[in-house]
């Protein structure tokens, strides 16, 4: 492995490790996305007619929230530990240790978002094995993990670091959301993914993008 | 050290830093030489602690130049993270890994070659080995701080920094740490550390300087010898960090 | 201090010279709009907000663009000019895209027959309002000005980045989800000449405000600056 690719290797695996001693973030982020969906469903009265229409919106934003808290986690055990500062004293660039906690996080994301598909599925009665649900899952949560590793990196240093993830995380996010929500409804529906071809470029479109300008500018929210 | 070619171990000159708009030190100069032990004197909020984040490229100097092994803080920041060891406030652990697993990670990230056995080296010198695989969060404040000790030597750095290592030790893990200072220093590295107690500071220090007003003052001057002076000289102040708005400022980085 | 750098005088005279021309201009402006600007045949006078409600969203526009310059700028060379810059424009383009949106919501009751819709310009002038009130904040809850300084550059970075995505996502969106209240103006295309010529100057004018409002703000911060230093060599020279 080269000089680059070895310590995102490193620091992915301590945080996976990390996660199965104490196991505080993907279970907690699941039994939390689990709940927005019950209140979804009281709050929304999801008929089966209605289901296309509503599932896509409601696990989306299931999703999402998970994927905040987890991020947020992720990063206040760095602070609380002292490990960012840590990593932060050891000769690693700056690029690689985002992309290090951004992989965890993208990790731990889908890992929440496939215990949590099923049991949707299940709820609100939509067939969750669909290639084109997949890739879009995927590629919208790498967009999700980019721009949120670097947001909780800014938040976990502010006060009132909970509020400031989301209020920095949730605007700059929409496109992926709308994409996200717009084409899992095109392959929950079942309409052959006809529509599905406009929204899977824009996340992917977005994904590049902010893989390459947030490595760049995480070095600066890290300084002092 | 041999396999560096800079005359001077640091070298400080006209360094200025704020947090905020709050300067800490203005118009800082130091120089140390290789196999130099100096030891800061300062009362809280002097820019002790601020001082050793900049050496150790954590804080980004405002202006001046700061080199360690002859490498720039800013421009050649990881080629001076590969050979500075610190031992700050917080031991950088994470306490649901065991000291190993801690060491390792670090280990790995600075490359260092054949790890396990250097690994298990620092635990023993820091008289760890028999604690080496139980978690983090279940050492006691004394032996986390010998951890962080031998994470922060893991890599050999020629620059040792240390801020106030003296606290939770006890006097076994004191005379732990300084007969590995002074190995240290024979090999021909440097360590520069920061404390309030002044008996200790006196005992180790091949030099020793008072971080006050912004910069270095007398430095190795007679007051630095006679301990009575150097304790009267250490009387906290009123320090500018007692008042309202800059409490907040100063208190995320300084002491 | 030999730190403490003195706020130039000639920004402050630029800005005297920029708020009488300004005056000027709003004054004129005012006049145009109500009293030589045709009343528009099909939406009456509420037609005339729109002089207001365009320059507002396009100068936004550009202080944000101006925000992201300046951000990049500070970011490479570190100059307090730069995050000066930014923090001020930041400033006045959240005023002038509150108006914006304000003016907005007010001409699309009596056209469009609702207070809001999810039209792709509005829902992205929205999103811009969120991106940079999160600006704001973050500065003010950073641990200090400086890392402020550097949260508020990156935020100022990846927001305006993200701004022609928001802005294609939300019309693919509405395509799929077509709006059942679109006016009779909603795509207007021509104009007459005379309303053109006032939107022009109206343009002009509005120009002329926010160079004066980001001029002003970046005075006012290197004063901000100027005083918390004087402070700092108090402190010094007390004790």
């Amino acid at each position: 492995m080269n000089r680059f690719l070895q310590p995102i290797a490193i620091i992915f695996w301590k945080d996976i490790l990390l996660e199965l001693r104490s196991k505080d973030i993907i279970i907690s982020a699941a039994v939390f996305g689990f709940l927005v969906v019950i209140v979804f469903n009281f709050a929304l009265n999801v008929t089966p007619r209605l289901v296309t229409q509503l599932a896509p919106g409601i696990l989306w934003v299931a999703f999402a929230f998970a994927g905040t808290l987890a991020m947020n986690r992720s990063f206040v055990r760095e602070k609380e530990q002292g490990g960012l500062e840590g990593l932060l004293l050891t000769p690693v660039s700056r690029d690689a240790i985002f992309l290090g906690k951004a992989l965890v996080s993208f990790l731990f994301m889908l890992i929440v978002e496939a215990a949590l598909l099923p049991v949707f599925a299940v709820m609100l009665g939509f067939s969750a094995f669909s290639f084109m649900l997949i890739l879009t899952i995927v590629l919208a949560t790498l967009g999700f993990a980019t721009v949120g590793t670097l947001f909780s990196a800014i938040a976990v240093q502010t006060r009132s670091r909970e509020i400031m993830l989301p209020v920095l995380f949730f605007p700059i996010i929409l496109p992926v959301i709308i994409g996200a929500v717009e084409a899992s409804s095109q392959a929950i529906g079942g309409d052959g993914g006809a529509g599905i071809g406009k929204w899977l470029p824009l996340i992917g479109v977005f994904d590049a993008l902010f893989l390459v300008i947030c490595p760049w500018v995480f070095s600066f929210v890290v300084e002092e | 050290m041999s396999s560096s070619q800079a005359s001077e171990a640091i070298l400080v000159e006209g360094l200025h830093k704020s947090y905020g708009d709050w300067p800490v030190l203005w118009d800082l100069n130091l120089s140390v030489g290789w196999g130099e032990f100096v030891v800061l004197f300062g009362a809280n909020g002097t820019g002790k602690t601020t001082l050793l984040r900049v050496l150790s490229t954590q804080a980004r100097p405002e202006s001046g130049t700061v080199k360690v092994s002859g490498f720039d803080c800013v421009r050649r920041a990881e080629s001076v993270r590969s050979r500075v060891g610190v031992v700050g406030h917080s031991g950088f652990l994470y306490e649901d890994l065991t000291c190993r697993e801690n060491l390792m990670f670090y280990g790995q990230l600075f490359r260092i070659d054949h790890i396990r056995q250097r690994v298990d080296d620092v635990l023993s010198q820091v008289g760890m080995t028999q604690r080496a695989d139980h978690r983090v969060k279940t050492l006691s404040h004394g032996m986390q701080k010998r951890v962080a000790i031998a994470r922060a030597i893991l890599h050999q750095p020629q620059v040792l920094l240390l801020d106030e290592p003296e606290g939770g030790l006890d006097q076994e893990s004191l005379a732990m740490l300084s007969s590995l200072l002074s190995e240290w220093t024979q090999a021909g590295r440097t360590v520069v550390m920061t404390t309030h107690n002044v008996e200790l500071g006196l005992s180790w220090a091949d030099r020793v300087a008072v971080l006050s007003d912004g910069g270095l003052q007398f430095q190795d001057s007679e007051t630095c010898r006679d301990s009575a002076k150097l304790r009267r000289r250490l009387t906290p102040e009123p320090s500018p960090e007692a008042d309202g708005e800059t409490a907040q400022t100063a208190g995320n980085s300084n002491e | 201090m030999a730190t403490v750098d003195r706020v130039k005088q000639p920004l402050l005279s630029f800005s005297n010279a920029l708020v009488v021309l300004g005056a000027a201009l709003m004054l004129v402006d005012v006049y145009l709009i109500f009293m030589v600007a045709p009343t528009d045949a099909v939406l009456g006078n509420i037609q005339r907000v729109f002089y207001f409600h365009v320059p507002m969203a396009i100068m936004s526009f550009l202080a944000f663009f101006v925000v992201f310059i300046a951000s990049i700028l500070y970011l490479i060379k570190r100059d307090q000019k730069w995050d000066r810059l930014a923090h001020a424009a930041a400033e006045v383009g959240v005023v002038f895209v509150t108006l914006a949106l304000i003016t907005g919501i007010i001409w699309a009751r009596p056209v469009w027959g609702v207070w809001w819709t999810w039209e792709p310009r509005l829902t992205t002038t929205l999103i811009l309002w969120l991106i940079y009130v999160a600006y704001l904040m973050i500065r003010a809850y950073a641990p200090n000005r400086t890392q402020g300084a550097l949260y508020a550059a990156v935020v100022g970075i990846v927001g305006f980045v993200d701004v022609p995505i928001v802005y294609y996502s939300v019309q693919w969106w509405r395509s799929i989800h077509p709006s059942a209240v679109v006016g009779p103006l909603a795509e207007s295309g021509a104009l007459e000449p005379v309303m053109q010529g006032i939107l022009l100057f109206s343009f002009l004018a509005f120009l002329v405000l926010f160079l004066y409002l980001v001029v002003e703000r970046m005075a006012l911060r290197g004063l901000e600056d100027q005083v918390r230093l004087l402070k700092f060599s108090l402190h010094r020279t007390g004790r």
